[in-house]
């Protein structure tokens, strides 16, 4: 029968606050310069399901409506009077519609009926009507920039008396149609005009060698036996683009560099970056952590996500990857599929259904503040950052995952492509139905079955559209909106099933989707037969190709035996997973791909994994001119301190983390921010495996590309040693310091740079970009092996810039370090806080005059020379130190020193409680440099008065005496008797947390003033 | 052993600490999905304590709580009954149901709480906070003194976090906010440094009326809050834990929250003791 479309429209009572509606008036307000009025914000259902009135009527009320707050209109949308214009705000076709989808949910539970969720019947929109009658362009203005995306969203306004209404219809009848695409013949010109037409972003080369692979004898023989004709299929194009993806295959990383230092005239040869600096580092830290009983590490670079041993019963799995293409064209979905999607690795990982710890995030962004003019297509940094933040929230307290670690860095460079680094930490079985947990087995025969949500047109081009820049004319496809209700159902259903022994592996649907999933889940057997008409669509009207390749996301495809496929689909009816049986492994070599029967695709698996062409790239090593500036002599370091903690990089985040849950679980023990006043920031976070033993994990992220313009190289080292102390901040110890102490520690290198593949026109400085990647890559072998740390997994982004108008925005070379290290007794960690009056405040390890690229020098727009260096012997031996000094309980707080040098380290330690510090500076350097420069391996420390000599004893000169923490809540430093800094560490604090992030974010000026004010006196 | 059944399952994501919870507390708990006891797998009269963790069940789309509260009114198990009607039955044999956040939502959005009237039907609202915001922080709490719930006894101020967007009770109709105030349903209150009720933002993190936390239906068998007590398990759940150590050396390792299980299972561990001479003396007589 046809549906009619019913609706049902809530609308708050009057007298309830309208707290969104007073939102976007305000925003209208403040970000637009738009005056809307009052704005009232409502709600639209539209039901495309037959019912009746009376089911209508009671569904609403029953159902929907909140008795408290609601009144309910049906199928008409009521307004007061006094409103002149609307917005309406529905989806495009597709696009995930949890709201929509929750309220078909509600309806099948009221009527009782089996009523599927995976075809939409109910479809959610916001309807908003403004006090003032504003043009239409204005009205358009404020839907598209603030509350909603062109690209996922549909927008109605208007004068109140023409409301027009929008419900999606998507697609339009099956299209099981296969294209040929004939490479004969093509000049090279119009090969590459090919790839760039259909988004396969393949060069010339690799374009030239599909059409090899095609007119070789052979292919067309085994073309013929499998009945496809000598010209590639659309799919099969599709999927070779998709393997052959620089976010797949990291062909820049594996490429031969000819690497030149202009400097000194030295060349040399490398044969892939991944190859000779992380996975050859990484086995040699294996082969020494091995030598000294240490074999804890247990799966490295081969899997969705890296897997150390914890105790004899369990795994540590950890996973970081980037979500910056998508994030730049819609912040929002960008995020919340990244970190869902990060989700998916971890879980995803050997048999699967490992247990999710935590979340990481580490965020780049342009000037939240900034005030010039946009490029086409770029949004603003403000709007990027709130999209982000909230796709964070989403992704991450929805699922019920603590977010208990992060960072934000701001730079202008970042306003083109943002940076959104997920990470997730999970603890699995060592054994899963008496197999090893981290084992990936499959054989022929075995079924494949897809788990999760169903396949739309979002998110075709993932993985290739990643692998190119962003410009104006991104194509809409590539976004897609996570559903992290989906996912945690198949998360919940991925945990039993695999402790029944019901799945042999899985994998996660991420980019690239089936075409990427199942390729490289054959490549175990040696070969699959997919039967993409089995594959359960959203909707129809997809091209098998784009079945093949769809990103839509909540996706998991699993290997089952035969024998077990009633069991594990019973199981799914239960748990209202969807599984969908589509083929099955084979070991004839081939990734047979069917419609209906009719080939689409078949393509030998050899040709697809290891056909790619390798690339040979140039780089050239210039040192950068730089020198030390002149500052004025009589600065006011009250002042300058002052304002440090007022700078972006440097203020607190406490809007943003706190809109995170970070302690969902129940066992996070050193949260983001701690102290009395839940305002004193941490340097990592500890959470504890379970609530049995003390055991735990700390969690660190190094992060500090603006060191990248003065030296790539000290950058990344001096990112791995920021990761390194925080965890040895916390109480945590390097590994292998003793023969089997299984200390295990899990590192994710993430690289994203600007493009670094030199061309004449396009990108004139390519070689001096990838000479600094190489740097960065030697800094990390040179680190690993210091340190005896592995990395686990890690990922590359290779091409972070976005042009428009005839202008190009790079990210600076960047690369992120996210460790976790094995805590063996969480209760003896230690905190950033100053604990008690009188303790005694101890400077650990040594500065030097390295202000070069620090927070101090960016305060007066200098970037300075001398850029910090990393001295890893004497590092390590300090850390060392450390770990023995907290054994005895020697130590009571601990923070390491980052941005601002020791005077921010020293402000930041008073933030927990209120108390102040008297600290004298002897050194030999400068004054400035004693308090702000950024010399690595630094903590600032304090001592009960009781443990003082044996503190001393303990690290000699490695400690400097700075002073001690006091209750009169002033913090005062001294040089030769003369004060150079006086503050009430209040007043600090009160900047800190009034700083620019979150007042964009939006603390709410009350909330501000009274966490300040009332916590002074701590909580008792 | 006292038998704690903790429901899980469509985004609810808590169930783990609450079970731990009571495992602390010195009971057994059984983590079962939602689907299980609707498709008549496991019997809630099976268990002396029915609890529904907190997370965003169904996403929280429609309103926190209000999809997974439909689905216990109106979803019908094979044998044609709703939980709802199951959930009546297990308080009117004398046995009790907790809510934690969601959870406090659902039991809210389903009328157990405050359920003035005794007939199950929504009287008050849970609804997006006055700040609108998400929010994870610690608040302290003063229990009503004249609450009556087993949950609650011999505790008077306690610490916990708050980890929600839509925290802000409403009350509508001075009739029900007077019935409610008469007789202590409103069993848990936020509180500022001084230990006197508050209305100011964070100390009251969501604006809720009379600035409740949480509530009691009048037997005191069914109770909810927003709060998270399960997350309150051990001292080092405490983000001021490690100067409150350096403070007290001999501190206990306990959190704030467990007091609140042990309480309730040494409640039940009291009824049986009550209610085995009686059984005895049936099978005598």
């Amino acid at each position: 029968m046809e549906n009619i479309l019913r609706s049902i429209q809530l609308l708050l009572k009057p007298g309830v606050h309208d707290g969104e509606g007073q939102r976007v008036a305000e925003a209208a307000r403040r970000h637009l310069g738009l005056r809307t009025g009052r704005v009232q914000s409502t709600a639209v259902y539209s039901v495309r399901y037959p019912v009746t009135d009376q089911q209508l009527h009671d569904f609403a009320t029953r159902c929907l409506q909140d008795p408290v707050l609601h009144d309910v209109a049906l199928d008409e949308l009521r307004h007061e009077p006094a409103f002149k214009s609307y917005i309406l705000v529905a989806k495009l076709p597709g696009v995930t519609d949890d709201e929509g989808i929750s309220a078909q949910n509600a309806l099948g539970d009221f009527l009782n009926q089996p009523l599927d969720t995976h075809t939409q019947h109910i479809f959610s929109k916001r309807l908003y009507f403004l006090e003032q009658e504003l043009p239409e362009s204005s009205l358009r203005r404020l839907a598209e920039e603030l509350l909603g995306n062109k690209l996922i969203n549909r927008f109605e306004v208007g004068p109140i008396s023409q409301i027009r209404d929008y419900t999606p219809r998507p697609g339009g009848g099956a299209e099981s149609i296969t294209n040929l695409v004939s490479l004969t013949g093509l000049s090279d010109e119009a090969l590459v005009q090919l790839s760039k037409e259909n988004l396969y972003a393949l060069n010339l080369e690799e374009m030239q060698a599909v059409r090899a692979y095609y007119a070789a004898p052979e292919t067309q023989q085994e073309r013929q036996a499998a009945g496809l004709p000598i010209d590639p299929t659309d799919c099969e194009l599709e999927i070779v683009a998709q393997t052959w993806s620089e976010h797949c295959k990291h062909k820049e990383f594996s490429a031969v560099i000819k690497y030149k230092d202009l400097g000194t005239g030295e060349e040399k040869e490398i044969d892939s970056l991944f190859k000779t600096y992380i996975k050859n580092a990484t086995a040699e830290v294996d082969r020494q952590l091995r030598a000294n009983g240490n074999d804890w590490l247990i799966k490295v670079f081969s899997d969705n996500a890296g897997a150390v041993r914890i105790n004899p019963e369990s795994l540590f799995v950890w996973k970081v990857e980037t979500h910056n293409s998508p994030s730049a064209i819609d912040p929002y979905g960008g995020a919340i599929t990244g970190i869902l999607g990060n989700n998916r690795d971890p879980l995803a990982t050997g048999i699967g259904g490992a247990q999710l710890l935590f979340n990481t995030n580490v965020l780049c962004f342009g000037n939240p503040e900034f005030n010039g003019t946009l490029l086409t297509n770029q949004l603003h940094p403000r709007r990027i950052f709130e999209g982000v933040r909230k796709g964070i929230e989403d992704g991450g307290n929805k699922s019920g995952i603590p977010t208990v670690n992060g960072a934000i860095i701001f730079d202008d460079r970042y306003a083109g492509k943002p940076l959104v680094y997920c990470g997730t930490g999970a603890v699995m079985p060592m054994q899963l139905a008496g197999l090893d947990s981290w084992e990936k087995k499959i054989d022929a025969e075995d079924r494949i079955i897809m788990a999760g949500g169903r396949v739309g047109k979002d998110g075709i081009h993932g993985a290739t559209f990643s692998s190119i820049e962003l410009d104006e004319t991104s194509p809409a496809t590539a976004v897609q909106i996570g559903s992290p209700i989906t996912q945690k159902l198949a998360m919940d259903f991925l945990m039993i099933a695999t402790r029944r022994g019901l799945i042999k592996c899985s994998t996660d649907n991420g980019a690239g989707g089936l075409s990427s999933s199942i390729g490289e889940l054959a490549t175990i057997s040696g070969g699959a037969v997919v039967e993409l008409e089995k594959v359960p669509l959203k909707y129809p009207g997809l091209r098998p190709w784009e079945i093949f390749v769809s990103e839509s996301q909540e996706r998991f495809s699993l290997a089952v035996e035969p024998s077990k496929l009633e069991e594990l689909l019973a199981l799914g009816r239960e748990m209202e997973v969807e599984l969908t049986d589509i083929g099955y492994f084979t070991a004839d070599g081939f990734l047979d791909v069917r419609f209906d029967g009719a080939p689409v695709a078949h393509l030998n698996m050899d040709f697809l994994h290891d056909g790619v062409p390798r690339k040979t790239l140039e780089a050239e090593w210039q040192a950068p001119q730089a020198q030390e500036p002149q500052l004025a002599a009589d600065l006011d370091y009250t002042d300058v301190l002052t304002r440090l903690l007022g700078s972006l990089n440097i203020c607190s985040r406490e809007s943003v983390i706190r809109q995170y849950d970070h302690e969902v679980k129940g066992r996070t023990i050193i949260k983001p921010l701690m102290g009395a006043t839940g305002q004193a920031p941490q340097d990592a976070a500890v959470v504890r495996f379970n609530f049995e033993s003390w055991e735990g994990v700390a969690v660190s992220n190094g992060i500090l590309p603006r060191f990248g313009d003065l030296d790539a190289y000290h950058m990344s080292a001096g990112a791995f040693d920021e990761a390194v102390r925080q965890i040895i901040s916390v109480g945590g110890k390097l590994p292998n310091l003793a023969p089997g102490d299984n200390i295990f520690w899990s590192v994710n290198d993430n690289f994203c740079v600007p493009d670094s593949v030199y061309d004449a026109a396009s990108n004139p400085d390519g070689k001096q970009k990838l000479a600094k990647l190489v740097r960065m890559c030697e800094a990390l072998r040179d680190a690993t092996a210091a340190y005896c740390i592995p990395l686990t997994s890690g990922k590359d982004s290779m091409k972070n810039d976005f042009k428009a108008d005839g202008v190009k925005i790079s990210v600076p070379p960047t690369v992120l370090y996210s460790m976790t290290a094995k805590i063996e007794d969480v209760r003896h960690t230690i905190t950033s806080d100053f604990k008690q009056a009188d303790d005694v405040v101890y400077l650990l390890g040594e500065t030097y005059d390295e202000l070069g690229g620090s927070e101090f020098y960016q305060l007066f727009g200098e970037l300075g020379a001398n850029v910090p260096q990393v001295r890893f012997e004497q590092a390590k031996e300090l850390y060392t130190l450390i770990g023995q000094a907290n054994d005895q309980a020697l130590i009571q707080s601990c923070h390491d020193l980052s941005d601002g040098g020791l005077a921010v380290a020293l402000a930041e330690a008073t933030f927990g409680y209120g108390f102040g510090a008297e600290v004298e500076l002897k050194g030999e350097l400068s004054l400035a440099t004693q308090l702000f420069s950024e010399s690595h391996s630094r903590f600032v420390a304090t001592v009960a008065p009781e443990d003082v000599v044996a503190f001393e004893q303990h690290f000699g000169a490695r400690a400097t005496r700075l002073g001690v923490v006091t209750a009169d809540g002033q913090l005062t430093v001294k040089q030769a008797g003369q004060t150079v800094i006086s503050a009430a560490t209040a007043d600090l604090r009160h900047t800190w947390s009034n700083g620019p992030v979150n007042q964009v974010i939006g603390l709410g000026h009350d909330a501000l003033r009274n966490t300040n004010e009332s916590s002074t006196g701590g909580l008792g | 052993m006292v038998q704690a059944l903790i429901l899980t399952g469509f985004g609810i994501n808590c169930e783990e600490e609450f079970a731990a919870a009571y495992r602390l507390a010195g009971a057994e708990a059984t983590i079962v999905h939602l689907n299980q006891v609707l498709l008549g797998h496991v019997s809630i009269h099976d268990y002396d304590i029915l609890n529904f963790p907190g997370g965003f069940s169904f996403g929280d789309d429609l309103g926190s709580g209000v999809v997974l509260a439909n689905k216990l009114r109106y979803r019908q198990t094979p044998s044609g009954r709703t939980l709802l009607d199951d959930i009546k039955e297990f308080i009117a044999n004398g046995k009790f149901v907790m809510g934690i956040c969601n959870g406090f939502q659902v039991l809210v959005k389903l009328g157990l709480l405050p359920n003035l009237s005794g007939n199950v039907t929504p009287e008050v609202t849970l609804t997006h906070n006055a700040s609108g915001r998400y929010e994870d922080r610690w608040v302290r709490l003063k229990v009503n003194p004249n609450a009556h719930t087993p949950f609650l006894k011999g505790i008077d101020t306690m610490e916990v976090p708050v980890r929600h967007g839509e925290g802000r009770l409403v009350i509508s109709g001075a009739d029900t906010l007077a019935q409610i105030q008469d007789k202590a349903l409103n069993c848990l209150t936020y509180i500022g440094y001084d230990d006197s009720p508050t209305d100011v933002y964070p100390h009251n993190p969501n604006g809720a009326d009379l600035n409740c936390a949480g509530l009691t239906d009048p037997t005191g068998q069914v109770f909810g809050l927003m709060p998270h007590p399960e997350a309150f398990l051990s001292l080092y759940n405490h983000p001021d834990w490690a100067r409150r150590k350096r403070l007290n050396r001999g501190i206990s390792e306990e959190g704030d929250g467990l007091k609140l299980f042990r309480n309730i299972v040494e409640h039940v561990q009291g009824q049986r003791a009550e209610a085995v001479p009686q059984e005895a003396s049936q099978f005598l007589s």
